[in-house]
């Protein structure tokens, strides 16, 4: 890419950097080039602007192969654009299962076609996500995969997750990512229980299937000295033990999605089914703690688990409809309304959840800053006090948001993957 | 009024006076040789069932018959339903026929609702999967009011599997809005936790509650909660939650025994007990009738104080 352009007073936000200051970024041949070399360039007036490396999902939904219906690699690709994402890493729960180097090929190559963010396939612990057998987990590194997940499921045995912790210190980096819900506790469950499920007469799924399973987990890393990365936390008790494990030394990493940093079970009033999420939407007391988790590092990551299903599944009764919200398009506006807006976290801290800590934890060296000279140009631009109403289409090709019809405050105005702009002025260019 | 009837908590404390008094106008038409009134003359009501319920159906079904309405029955067996129709199609295909209300009975909780985003007409729940069945607490309600005079101050019990019972769940917000006394009993398994937040109390020993009570209302219970090990077994439910000839001495004179049906003669009330001059669970079945009408009619427009002369 020869095209150069001048991204012009902006305000960058660089957390790598260590940088949070209004400056100029020249773009060339997919880098970052030098401020002096920018005569001739295009020029992106960014006044107003926060410029900041690409945000990185650490937990997505893509559905190729499989369910194409819902979602493509491309289709999920460019809902990642718009919400300001370089990078995704797609859940190995598709149809075939992502259990081996072939399906990850796929993926990836499905990926490269598209051209409009990184993908970085997920591949999963046990044969078939099915709790029993590893999968071969060695081939799948050689494919490129950081990342193993029973995503959607807890891999049910102790001594099965402690051999994968054990058997993944082979490989440099590689991480072990959890689904924390014990199967028998929720089976059959609607929503968190509480008051609100107790009243609607739904099946409740108790925060402590949640922490029971965290609470092994943190056993098993200790047991192992693995490499355990917690997905989705949703519970207060959950986010005090990550506390208390990180402190002791654990080598343990955490995330939370935008709808439980946004909503309650309250929200489950209106039986909308784009609130039935697994682990569920939980109290206001949980919701604080996650947000006090974010503030202080407990949690590191916030990662969507942008989950696509189609329109006749969630227009379904509410124990019918399956559970997950989309969330690419809508993750950056959610973490600056709720939590940045109302002064509980910083814009830098929120910059650092969504881009540094989860490219340093995907090892995806390309991402999350630094923005020096010579470094790939995987960047967001986006106005943080623009209003918006979130409302479909979206690019996704699935609707099911948690947040339709929200108004939230920030909106993606640019991103840059490897120089080019594959949103400008809030559209996809492709 | 409310336009629908999903919930207790749609209807204020008002307006169940209005649908108790509505519906007590309406009751004596029942008594008559022609037992019909023009009142709903022209409208159309639907019975859409998704669990079968011969009880509740025919119930709605008289009700809306003994108004003149034009009623028609889709139920899961015989429909497209069993073809495996959406509800959002099967509601679409409703609205498109112009019915004024549909009267819903699901097997999940929160389907009442839903419907109401694709019908124009009035929604009434008949019980959702274990959220609420509101026209059975009213038609209770009734029951209660007719044979003890009052609602304020009852004091009720409810007794059984409170946490799967949609009927359970109505009745204690129905009567708690009234200022009833209500203590839920039951074994802890079964009992929602946060129970007390609806205003109620909680009791896991029936011999303790059963002599400060107007009212004993017991709860169906379902063998398939034993093999879910929420109790040990049916024998030891019975000994323990059931109302046995021996524990029906402990109720105070004068006080009512009921029950939503069907019952499980022998485990959560022994046969005598149900045969009782006290027993007035046929009394709570004639009565839904009226009540229904009553709320048929007053979900589709019309006022209490017509009542009188629609009866």
């Amino acid at each position: 890419m020869s095209r150069r352009i001048l991204l012009k007073g902006a305000r960058i936000v660089d957390p790598a950097a260590g940088r949070d200051e209004v400056g100029d970024v020249l773009v060339q041949d997919g880098t970052i080039g030098a401020g002096d070399r920018a005569a001739g360039a295009t020029v992106l007036d960014c006044d107003g602007l926060v410029l900041a490396p690409g945000l990185v999902d650490l937990h997505t939904h893509l559905r190729q192969p499989g369910r194409e219906d819902e979602e493509t690699v491309e289709t999920g690709c460019r809902a990642a654009a718009v919400g300001g994402f370089t990078a995704v890493s797609p859940m190995a729960n598709t149809d075939p299962v992502a259990d081996n180097a072939a399906v990850i090929h796929e993926v990836r190559d499905l990926g490269e076609r598209a051209g409009l963010c990184d993908v970085f396939p997920v591949g999963a612990i046990t044969r078939g996500l099915e709790g029993a057998e590893m999968a071969e987990l060695g081939e799948m590194v050689e494919a490129g995969v950081r990342i193993f997940s029973d995503d959607g499921r807890s891999v049910p045995e102790a001594r099965v997750l402690r051999n994968a912790l054990t058997y993944a210190r082979a490989f440099e980096g590689v991480i072990v990512a959890e689904h924390c819900e014990d199967a028998s506790l929720v089976e059959g469950g609607q929503m968190h229980e509480g008051f609100h499920s107790y009243s609607l007469g739904l099946a409740g799924r108790p925060r402590e299937a949640e922490e029971i399973v965290v609470a092994r987990d943190l056993a098993v890393a200790r047991l192992t000295g693995g490499r355990l990365h917690l997905c989705h936390l949703s519970s207060a008790g959950s986010v005090e033990m990550v506390r208390r494990a990180k402190a002791e030394g654990l080598r343990v990493t955490a995330e939370v999605t935008p709808h439980h940093l946004s909503f309650t079970d309250e929200d489950l009033r209106s039986y909308d089914t784009n609130f039935k999420v697994n682990p569920p939407l939980r109290a206001a007391e949980d919701r604080d703690a996650l947000h006090a988790g974010l503030a202080d590092g407990t949690i590191d990551v916030v990662a969507t688990d942008h989950a696509p299903h189609a329109v006749e599944e969630k227009e379904a009764e509410f124990d019918q409809a399956p559970p997950g919200t989309i969330g690419l398009e809508t993750a950056l506006a959610a973490v600056l309304t709720h939590l940045v807006a109302p002064g509980r976290i910083r814009l830098a801290r929120a910059v650092e959840a969504l881009s540094t800590a989860p490219a340093r934890i995907l090892g995806a060296a390309d991402h999350g800053g630094p923005i020096e000279p010579g470094r790939p140009a995987n960047l967001v631009a986006f106005d943080p006090e623009a209003e918006w109403v979130v409302e479909a289409p979206f690019a996704s090709k699935s609707r099911n948001s948690a947040f339709l019809g929200r108004t939230l405050r920030g909106r993606v105005v640019h991103t840059l993957y490897r120089g080019e702009p594959v949103v400008a002025d809030g559209k996809a260019q492709r | 009024m409310n336009k629908h009837l999903l919930s207790i908590h749609d209807v204020t404390a008002e307006d169940v006076v209005r649908i108790l008094d509505t519906a007590e106008s309406f009751r004596e038409v029942g008594t008559r040789v022609i037992k019909k009134v023009p009142a709903l003359r022209g409208r159309t009501v639907v019975n859409l069932f998704y669990e079968s319920s011969t009880r509740t159906r025919i119930s709605f079904e008289l009700a809306a018959k003994r108004l003149s309405a034009d009623v028609i029955n889709f139920s899961t067996s015989g429909s497209s339903v069993a073809k495996g129709e959406s509800l959002k199609d099967t509601a679409l295909t409703l609205q498109a026929m112009g019915a004024d209300a549909i009267v819903i009975r699901h097997a999940s909780s929160g389907a009442p609702l839903t419907l109401t985003k694709w019908v124009r007409g009035s929604v009434l729940n008949a019980g959702d999967g274990t959220h609420e069945h509101p026209t059975q607490a009213l038609l209770d309600l009734y029951t209660m009011r007719e044979r003890l005079g009052r609602l304020e101050g009852l004091r009720v019990a409810i007794v059984g599997d409170v946490l799967h019972s949609r009927v359970a769940r109505s009745l204690s917000f129905a009567l708690v809005k009234m200022g009833a006394e209500v203590t839920l009993v039951g074994p802890p398994t079964l009992i929602p936790p946060d129970a007390p937040a609806w205003g109620v109390q909680v009791s896991y020993d029936v011999g303790a509650v059963l002599p400060k009570l107007d009212v004993c209302y017991m709860l169906r219970v379902q063998r398939e909660r034993q093999r879910q090990q929420y109790f040990p077994s049916v024998r030891e439910y019975a000994r323990l939650f059931g109302l046995t000839r021996e524990r029906v001495g402990m109720l105070p004179e004068g006080s009512l025994i009921m029950h939503p049906g069907p019952m499980n003669r022998g485990v959560e009330i022994d046969s005598d007990v149900a045969d009782l001059p006290q027993s007035v669970i046929e009394d709570q079945v004639t009565n839904g009738i009226a009540i229904r009408m009553a709320l048929l009619y007053l979900l589709l427009g019309g006022s209490g104080a017509e009542a009188g002369e629609a009866a």
